[in-house]
């Protein structure tokens, strides 16, 4: 019977963790602004993109 | 004379900001309308910067005014600095900015890539819900002005404000935030404390052992639930009762005291399992909806005052130079440059100069107000005409406009001056919970008086109206999200309750029932088409209001060419076009004859000296307004600082019964609002402007009416979109429907309490029954209130 109180412990000790990381998330406000991140991962990473989309004649090669 | 064009009517969109074109200027095969969306465009090519147009179509907005370089110098005053910067040292700062124009995903990729626009901008983050970015930059490389023309440039100027200076402490969302943490810590003690408590819902047998075991645990989950989640309802209920008066908290707090007080003995004593299932479950539901209810507009702000609307900072005379200064070191006796489009931000008396006030902002007077040295100016005047100097009369806290503020009713809390049927609600509550715990005890007394104490307690613990307060946060929550999407913002869910009771309506005028934005312009003589669209391109290149107003309004197109175009502050403009010579302005300025009636914004128009007539504007009314006010069929007035001449118009919109009051003043409408509340109305006021300030915060409930949430609002309870306000009435029901259903929700949260406390009187209140009323009290009621309201905004609003 043992075991039981051992993963019972193990299983609270799991979760106050998750817990403790979601407080850490809510307090370094990764719930501030839940719309922006979304889009900001589907920029592209194009560092002066050699190849421009939109067809525009004058590129700086800078 | 009259020399024809043929004019072609080409539907283009401009690339940048996709309004219609009209003169299209060609750029890399791509149309533009106006040279401030070509500008823009050059300087995202030459910077590589064109995947701005990929995220979405047409994403600029529309450049009216060309940027001044200037314009931001103010910015490099250290004490603006100090203001501003959230974090400053010799190499990195950092800024907040609010942006309104930012709208969609290109926004953001533009405004998070302005390094590449300038490489003394380190970083960039936008913040899109409440329209904010925050800019680190390098302050050797590049100055904090710089940074605020080059975002103006590329069409997203940021606003300035000495109000929301350090913008990133926002009380409200901190709040926020700490309900929702508090809210996971019930949550997760919750669940975890369910989780032990099945060995008791499924009556199993044995293994004692392992039971107090899990007792134990139980005990220990609900401390956090104890000591941290629930501390908003202790503190209140134990705030209320100091000041001998009963909320909803008070009844709740007794209720879970009395739940852990319980279960904790039954399990230090052995006697049972207790109830922190219950405990933890009701902590975790009151959150909820506490955490429902307080939905906010992050973007919108509702507490601005006068600070808002004026500028951070003025050109002041010091020596032989001007430099800027921040308004509030501006001393009497100082002498300040005001530039076209400025606003005055101190009473003042002008020096040298002259032009226009458009005094729209303070007291709703449309018409600007012609000033010549010497004249007393108003602080919160905006300059129409050439640049001027002023000599300060009295400081800016001290001016005319800002002694609004002084007034007693932005002294208190607007909440405390109402008692919500919540409160009242609780204390008959409280007082029945009372009175049968009382008979209950008198009655085990005399039948066994060994269980008294275990059946006062079950009392007390299952009359805890957990239900009852969550009707109030789920129906207003509710109601406020349907609100929002008709487009009405309320500040917080409280206003609902405040709707429900107004009798009486007063309306600004001007902004509020007539366009701020799309006056009516008629002409009086005769022109050709020709004629129409050469005066239309005329009045195209000059900034005055009025040209703008008269370029916008007319729909004749065409092409002529535009020569020797002159602008003559105060009078008028005129150029060549097509050979004839044009002028637009004031009857003198064209040779015209002046009208009798100088109440309406008059243009006259000559060609080659020749009067051909004036064009008259007019603020066009609202549509859809008269239905509304017929269906209304309750007192309701006009109170409006502009002068009377749209007085006949005015009666036709508001019937004969309505009250209708011109040349009013901001205190003169605080006052009139003031007045009908002492004469037992409860009165909702709409306005727009500043100078509806004071009636906004004195009436019960205050809305400001705006065409464009980006723009500042003075201090509200509520902003409505300008085209919603139509359906006014219709949400003024919709707010008296949820009192119906709050009430009707009481009601059956009351049975809920009925069934349980029979339970518990008679002594037969065990842990499971607790286990599965109180849950199933607080869903239902959830339910209940959210089905209802849905189903009250449909039928009252779709119609």
């Amino acid at each position: 019977m043992n075991i039981i109180v051992l993963l019972i412990l193990i299983s609270v000790t799991i979760a106050v963790v998750f817990l403790a990381i979601f407080y850490w998330s809510m307090k370094s406000g990764q719930y501030d602004d839940t719309y922006t991140p979304s889009v900001r991962m589907l920029f592209d990473d194009s560092k002066q993109s050699a190849k421009n989309k939109s067809g525009s004649a004058n590129k700086k090669a800078d | 004379m009259e020399v024809q064009h043929e004019v072609i009517e080409v539907d283009v969109q401009c690339y940048h900001c996709g309004q219609p074109c009209e003169d299209i200027s060609w750029q890399d095969d791509k149309p533009f309308c106006c040279v401030g969306c070509k500008t823009v465009y050059e300087i995202l090519s030459a910077n590589d910067l064109c995947e701005y147009y990929n995220y979405q179509q047409n994403p600029g907005t529309q450049l009216n005014k060309p940027v001044n370089e200037s314009a931001y110098d103010y910015l490099n005053e250290p004490a603006v600095h100090q203001k501003l910067l959230t974090f400053n040292s010799d190499t990195f700062s950092r800024v907040n900015f609010y942006v309104p124009t930012i709208h969609c995903v290109s926004c953001i990729w533009l405004l998070e890539n302005l390094k590449r626009l300038d490489s003394g901008i380190l970083k960039s983050e936008v913040n899109f819900a409440r329209k904010q970015v925050v800019i680190d930059f390098n302050p050797e490389k590049i100055s904090l002005a710089r940074v605020a023309s080059l975002m103006a440039t590329v069409g997203y100027a940021p606003v300035i404000t000495l109000n929301d200076n350090k913008a990133t402490a926002n009380p409200v969302f901190s709040a926020d935030k700490k309900l929702i943490t508090k809210l996971a810590v019930a949550g997760f003690c919750f669940g975890n404390v369910m989780l032990f408590s099945f060995p008791e819902y499924l009556g199993l047998e044995g293994e004692d052992s392992l039971k107090e075991i899990f007792s134990w645990l139980n005990a220990l989950l609900s401390i956090p639930v104890l000591l941290y989640s629930d501390t908003d309802y202790l503190t209140s209920a134990w705030k209320s009762f100091r000041q001998r008066q009963i909320n909803i908290d008070v009844p709740i707090a007794v209720g879970l005291i009395a739940l852990f007080g319980r279960s904790l003995w039954e399990i230090v004593s052995g006697y049972g399992p207790g109830y922190f299932d219950s405990f933890t479950g009701l902590v975790f539901f009151l959150l909820v909806g506490r955490w429902f209810q307080s939905k906010t507009y992050q973007s919108l702000a509702f507490d601005r005052d006068f600070k808002s609307y004026f500028p951070l900072a003025v050109q002041r005379r010091q020596g032989n130079e001007w430099k800027p200064v921040v308004i509030y070191e501006l001393k009497k006796g100082d002498e300040i440059k005001i530039r076209n489009m400025e606003i005055v931000p101190a009473d003042s008396t002008l020096l040298t100069g002259e032009g226009f006030m458009d005094y729209s902002f303070v007291t709703g007077e449309s018409k600007p107000v012609k000033i010549t040295a010497g004249s007393h100016i108003y602080a919160g005047g905006r300059l129409i005409g050439q640049p001027v100097t002023l000599r300060v009369e009295k400081e800016t806290s001290q001016s005319h406009l800002t002694s609004l503020w002084n007034n007693a009713v932005f002294k208190k809390p607007q909440e405390s001056r109402y008692r919500k049927i919540l409160d009242k609600a609780a204390q008959r509550f409280t007082w029945i919970v009372l009175a049968i715990a009382l008979a209950t005890a008198g009655y085990w007394y005399l039948a066994d008086a060994s269980q008294v104490w275990l059946i006062v307690t079950a009392v007390l613990m299952v009359a805890c109206p957990c239900a009852l307060a969550l009707t109030a946060p789920f129906t207003y929550g509710n109601m406020l999200r349907q609100f929002g999407r008709h487009g009405l913002y309320l500040k917080n869910a409280d206003v609902i309750e405040r709707m429900a009771v107004i009798d009486a309506l007063v309306f600004d005028k001007t902004g509020t029932l007539t366009h701020g934005l799309k006056p009516q312009v008629d002409f009086v003589g005769s022109l050709s088409e020709g004629e129409f669209a050469n005066i239309r391109r005329l009045c195209s290149f000059s900034t005055h209001p009025l040209s703008t107003i008269i370029s916008q309004a007319l729909v004749q197109r065409g092409a002529g060419e535009v020569k020797e175009f002159k602008e003559i502050p105060a009078q008028g403009i005129e150029a060549l076009i097509n050979n004839d010579r044009y002028r637009v302005g004031s009857a003198w300025f064209t040779g015209s004859t002046p009208l009798p009636d100088d109440s309406t914004s008059v243009v006259f128009v000559s060609i080659n000296a020749e009067p051909r007539g004036y064009f008259q504007i007019k603020t066009s009314v609202r549509q859809h307004l008269e239905p509304m006010l017929r269906r209304w069929n309750r007192p309701v007035a006009m109170v409006s600082g502009d002068n009377d001449a749209d007085k006949d118009r005015m009666k036709m919109l508001f019937g004969p019964d309505a009250q209708l009051l011109f040349n009013q003043n901001p205190h003169d409408k605080l006052n009139y609002v003031k007045e009908l509340q002492q004469a037992d109305n409860k009165v909702m006021m709409l306005g727009d402007g500043l100078n509806d300030s004071g009636a906004l915060k004195q009436a019960d409930v205050g809305i400001a009416v705006t065409d464009d949430t980006g723009v500042f609002t003075p201090s509200c309870d509520g902003i409505l979109q300008g085209d919603k306000l139509p359906l006014l009435d219709k949400f003024l029901r919709l707010a008296k429907s949820a009192t119906t259903i709050v009430k009707s929700a009481f009601v059956l949260s009351f049975f809920y309490n009925a069934v349980a406390l029979s339970f518990a009187v008679t002594g037969n209140l065990t842990p499971l029954i607790a286990a599965v009323l109180m849950p199933l009290s607080s869903i239902s009621v959830v339910v209940f209130t959210t089905v209802l309201v849905n189903f009250a905004a449909v039928r009252v609003l779709k119609r």
